[in-house]
């Protein structure tokens, strides 16, 4: 076994890790000192994640320092880790002070611990955010607070759940919570104004508690139509029976307004029970559902009028309003669900399958399509101003820096290209020598053993070559054809075997790494194990690949990053320019997508792909690069890209993804990877896919 | 030059053409039967698009009994070449026998000739697809020597799915443009509802359930899942229940396994389950 390390060993280690924290008068001396009596597994294990969490941040990794003995000393490791995560993840949230709290107040985060049946957010928020995006249709954010309640755009929970000696059970009342915060969105709770409903009363947190309480009685019966085994569980967890004065609300046709009549009459006198899955209702709500309407209604006016023919003279939403027309009926049978019938000029149309989900979603929040509703979405189109800045300026970046290169970009307002409007250069990310790599595949050995496995199967398809002069079976058609010849007095040929062969993969990839601001942290983490996974799964299949990452701050300033060029071997360098990979500042894409089609064009392959790893739309300092120009010049230059017979696709973890990659990318050349601890494990596995 | 075709007088070989005898069960969703049959008589030849389970193969089905044509249906696969489609040459009795491929019998028949997933097949066989699907309508057979003319009753049919992601599996665009593409999606919940009960006799709550659960999956497609639940595996699972599995083991076996390996997703498909019933 190897020996513990000493007081000054340890100090040379947290010196060296967490130098940017310390000072004269803050030394790595008093930490050593805790550290040096533990067990050798624990000191590597507190060393491990100094150094990991010093990629996030270096005052979180002291505090963690000198948290740790502690900790240990009242946690086996994993309970540790759990801890560690959910600090990282509210520093992530709520900033360095939050983040260092959950580290400096361990008590509070030690009972949680110590109870095994309790369900915590942690550990569950996965399948709760599936069951989530399942029920609603429409994206829902989870997040954690106090006291649950719905903004009707993310579900807040309460971090951990303990009611119950049974960890099923516990669990199944965040499921019924959520079911209760969708309803209440779905079945119109919020179709009124419910706060300004409650001000009136002389205790209105009392009335607000008990409007509640009804709208939660209303719901179950609401849910019982479409869910029935929550509506079961939620009778359970609510157990005796219904006050009779409430009955009103256990007709499925009740609504909100019941609730608030029924409010007015008992009011006074009325005992509210606690039930563990009570939910609040927030004024938050209400401002959130009215932006949400505003924005969705101008998305849909634009939509609309993207649906008018390819040869409309107008395709104005004005024009759109007057051609298309929407009904939306009450699906028989199927309890708050809608038969959408859009219309245009009259004949029946399938909506594209945005539109489908953008009039889902009204219908969610107004239980209708009002008539008006097409008409007048506001004047959204101001026009840019003419070019500010002369190119001529460019020019002459250009002649100096003979590294800089001139892209054009696509002016959707315009309709054309502003010409040599960008400067790139192609810069070299600087290697570190950080065991980075190394770490990673320590990390994840089962899982590159199994990539490398599922890889080698791919690489091992075989074709089976006909007419050959050598091989391992007869060849019958060539044979009978041979056969034939002969009886016509011709020479037998002699190529007549069949021949298994390992299919040529004529295939070069080249994969773009978004290298913004927005990617620091733990995004940043997981694009550069991504990387290592996937050359470590690549050299196993032997594709040709580069890897560039790009950034940059306005027009003049585009950056690429070479990590590995094509004729470049996956050799330390390239492994020390991976772990050095840091994030930069904005994402200008259109510039980088057209110097990589460059770059992927020099390389002779019959299929070349353009992989995008992002973590979010494009977006620039300043210059009208965010939102829609933005947009539209990358998805000009991906269509650049697609002429040039190079195929683009998307790998995302922006959860907003659907509202724009499938205009830049096409229906189904994008994937989103929910959650970010699973990059790593799944780019791979999507390239592998891809290329299958 | 167009040869007369040759009867195969010697060994008839056992033939997959099929004659559908009982009406296949189908339920149109649009206009598709129409624009089917619009096809046929302007002899244009289809390319059905859609998810796997929503129903293109039980529609060809329903047109071929409709259109009183006999069906023959290749599945493609990666091995398929032009040469399984047309026909070659075998040795009997020391002489030489050639034999129509599935392809070369639907065009001699006049039947309506379905390449399942024709994405899968090797490219060659655009070869012989392409001269048959434009308005030559002709199957070269070019080791027969023979050049086959398509008769006006026969109809040249294909699948394609669009949700594939691999960019090695496009649909070249020489090939989906010489089709009458008809898009297929899953039903809306009252129809999907309604082939349910036809097809396995579940009730109308059970039946109800189904739906709700495979739209519930459907939210996630591209959100973990690349792919929602089938109608197909609806069907599954109502015959499973139908037959006194409880609904949950029915729905895990039938729906959350046949969706993903994910952990996280099996438990998630799960929890619709035990909502939904």
């Amino acid at each position: 076994m190897t020996a513990r390390r000493s007081s000054t060993e340890l100090t040379q280690e947290l010196d060296y890790l967490l130098s940017p924290v310390l000072s004269s008068r803050r030394t790595a001396a008093p930490l050593a000192d805790l550290l040096a009596p533990l067990p050798r597994p624990q000191q590597d294990f507190v060393l491990h994640w100094v150094e990991v969490i010093d990629r996030s941040n270096y005052e979180m990794a002291y505090q963690f320092a000198a948290a740790a003995p502690a900790a240990l000393a009242k946690m086996d490791t994993n309970a540790v880790e759990a801890w560690i995560l959910q600090a990282l993840d509210t520093y992530d949230r709520d900033g360095l002070y939050r983040g260092s709290l959950v580290f400096k107040e361990i008590e509070n985060y030690l009972p949680a611990a110590a109870d095994a049946h309790a369900a915590t957010f942690e550990q569950h928020a996965p399948v709760l955010e599936l069951y989530a995006c399942g029920l609603a249709g429409r994206r829902l954010q989870l997040d954690v607070a106090a006291e649950p309640y719905t903004d009707t755009e993310t579900l807040f929970l309460p971090p951990r759940i303990a009611q119950f000696a049974d960890a099923a059970a516990n669990f199944n009342l965040y499921k019924v919570i959520i079911t209760l915060l969708w309803a209440q969105g779905r079945y119109g709770t919020f179709h009124t104004d419910i706060i300004s409903a409650c001000a009136a009363y002389a205790d209105p947190q009392r009335a607000t508690t008990l409007l509640s309480h009804f709208e939660t009685l209303r719901l179950e019966s609401r849910i019982a139509t479409v869910l029935p085994g929550v509506a079961r569980d939620l009778a359970r967890l609510r157990g005796d029976t219904v006050d009779p004065r409430c009955a009103v609300l256990q007709d499925p046709a009740a609504t909100v307004q019941d609730s608030i009549s029924l409010l007015a009459n008992l009011y006074d006198g009325f005992e509210i029970p606690t039930l563990p899955h009570h939910t609040a209702l927030r004024a938050e709500a209400a401002t959130t559902r009215n932006k949400r309407l505003q924005r969705e209604r101008s998305a849909l006016a634009e939509a609309l009028a993207q649906m008018l023919p390819e040869q409309a003279a107008d395709k104005s939403p004005e024009a759109a309003a007057d051609r298309i027309e929407i009904q939306a009926k009450p699906a028989p049978g199927a309890e708050g669900d809608f038969d959408v019938e859009v219309r245009l000029d009259g004949m029946p149309m399938a909506p594209p399958d945005h539109v489908a989900q953008l009039l889902d979603s009204i219908l969610q929040d107004l239980g209708e399509i009002p008539d008006d509703y097409l008409q007048a979405a506001g004047p959204g189109n101001q026009n840019l101003s003419a070019d500010d800045e002369s190119v001529d300026e460019n020019k002459t970046i250009a002649n100096d820096d003979s590294g800089a290169r001139l892209y054009r970009e696509w002016d959707h307002k315009r309709r054309h290209y502003r010409k040599d409007w960008c400067v790139l250069r192609e810069l070299d990310v600087s290697p570190v020598d950080n065991g980075f790599v190394e770490n990673t595949l320590a990390r994840y050995r089962p899982q590159v053993a199994q990539l490398k496995r599922s890889f080698e199967m791919l690489r091992d398809e075989d074709r089976l070559l006909k007419r050959q002069a050598t091989g391992d079976d007869i060849d019958f058609d060539a044979l009978i054809a041979g056969y034939a010849d002969l009886r016509s007095g011709m020479e037998l040929p002699d190529r007549l075997l069949t021949r298994r062969h390992k299919a040529e993969r004529d295939l070069a990839a080249l994969f773009m790494v978004d290298m913004s601001g927005s990617t620091k942290g733990w995004i940043n983490d997981a694009e550069r194990e991504s990387l290592v996974m996937l050359c470590e799964a690549l050299e196993v299949l032997g594709d040709r690949y580069a890897i560039y990452g790009f950034s940059g701050v306005t027009r003049k300033r585009c950056e690429i990053f070479r990590i590995k060029r094509f004729d470049e071997a996956y050799d330390q360098d390239v492994k020390q320019r991976i772990a050095g990979i840091t994030p930069q500042d904005y994402t200008r894409m259109g510039a980088a997508i057209r110097h990589l089609t460059k770059l992927l064009n020099e390389v002779d392959a019959r299929t070349r792909l353009l992989v995008t790893l992002s973590d979010g739309k494009p977006d620039d300092y300043s210059d009208h690069y965010r939102g829609e120009y933005g947009i539209e010049d990358t998805r000009q230059a991906l269509i650049e890209a697609h002429h040039a017979g190079i195929k683009p696709f998307c790998i995302t973890i922006d959860h907003e993804a659907r509202d724009y990659l499938p205009h830049l990318y096409g229906p189904v050349n994008w994937t989103l990877v929910d959650n970010v601890e699973r990059l790593p494990l799944k780019v791979a596995d999507i390239y592998r896919r891809l290329t299958a | 030059m167009v040869s007369r075709v040759a009867p195969l007088s010697a060994k008839p070989l056992p033939t997959e053409l099929r004659h559908i005898e009982a009406e296949p069960y189908y339920e149109a969703v649009a206009g598709e039967i129409a624009l089917f049959e619009a096809a046929y008589a302007s002899t244009l030849p289809v390319l059905l698009k859609g998810p796997t389970g929503c129903g293109k193969t039980r529609f060809i089905e329903h047109m071929a009994w409709r259109l009183k044509r006999p069906l023959v249906t290749v599945s493609c696969h990666d091995d398929l070449t032009a040469a399984d489609l047309v026909g070659r040459y075998l040795i009997t009795n020391n002489e030489t026998l050639w034999v129509d491929g599935p392809l070369a019998r639907a065009v001699r028949a006049g039947a309506i000739c379905y390449l399942d997933e024709v994405v899968e097949a090797r490219r060659d066989t655009t070869v012989v697809i392409h001269p048959l699907a434009d308005d030559r309508r002709m199957l070269p057979m070019e080791k027969h020597g023979e050049l086959l003319q398509a008769p006006p009753e026969f109809l040249l049919a294909m699948s394609y799915n669009p949700g594939y992601q691999s960019v090695l599996k496009e649909l070249k665009h020489s090939t989906r443009q010489r089709f009458v593409a008809i898009e297929f999606q899953y039903p809306q919940a009252a129809l999907e509802e309604k082939i349910i009960r036809t097809e396995t006799g579940a009730d109308a709550g059970t039946a109800a359930a189904l739906v709700r659960l495979a739209q519930m999956t459907r939210n996630l497609k591209g959100n973990g899942l690349d792919e929602g639940a089938s109608t197909r595996l609806l069907v599954h699972a109502a015959k499973l229940i139908a037959r006194g599995i409880a609904p949950a083991a029915a729905c895990h076996g039938a729906v959350s396994e046949a969706l993903s390996d994910d952990p996280e997703m099996l438990r998630a498909i799960d929890e619709f389950v035990s909502s939904v019933f």
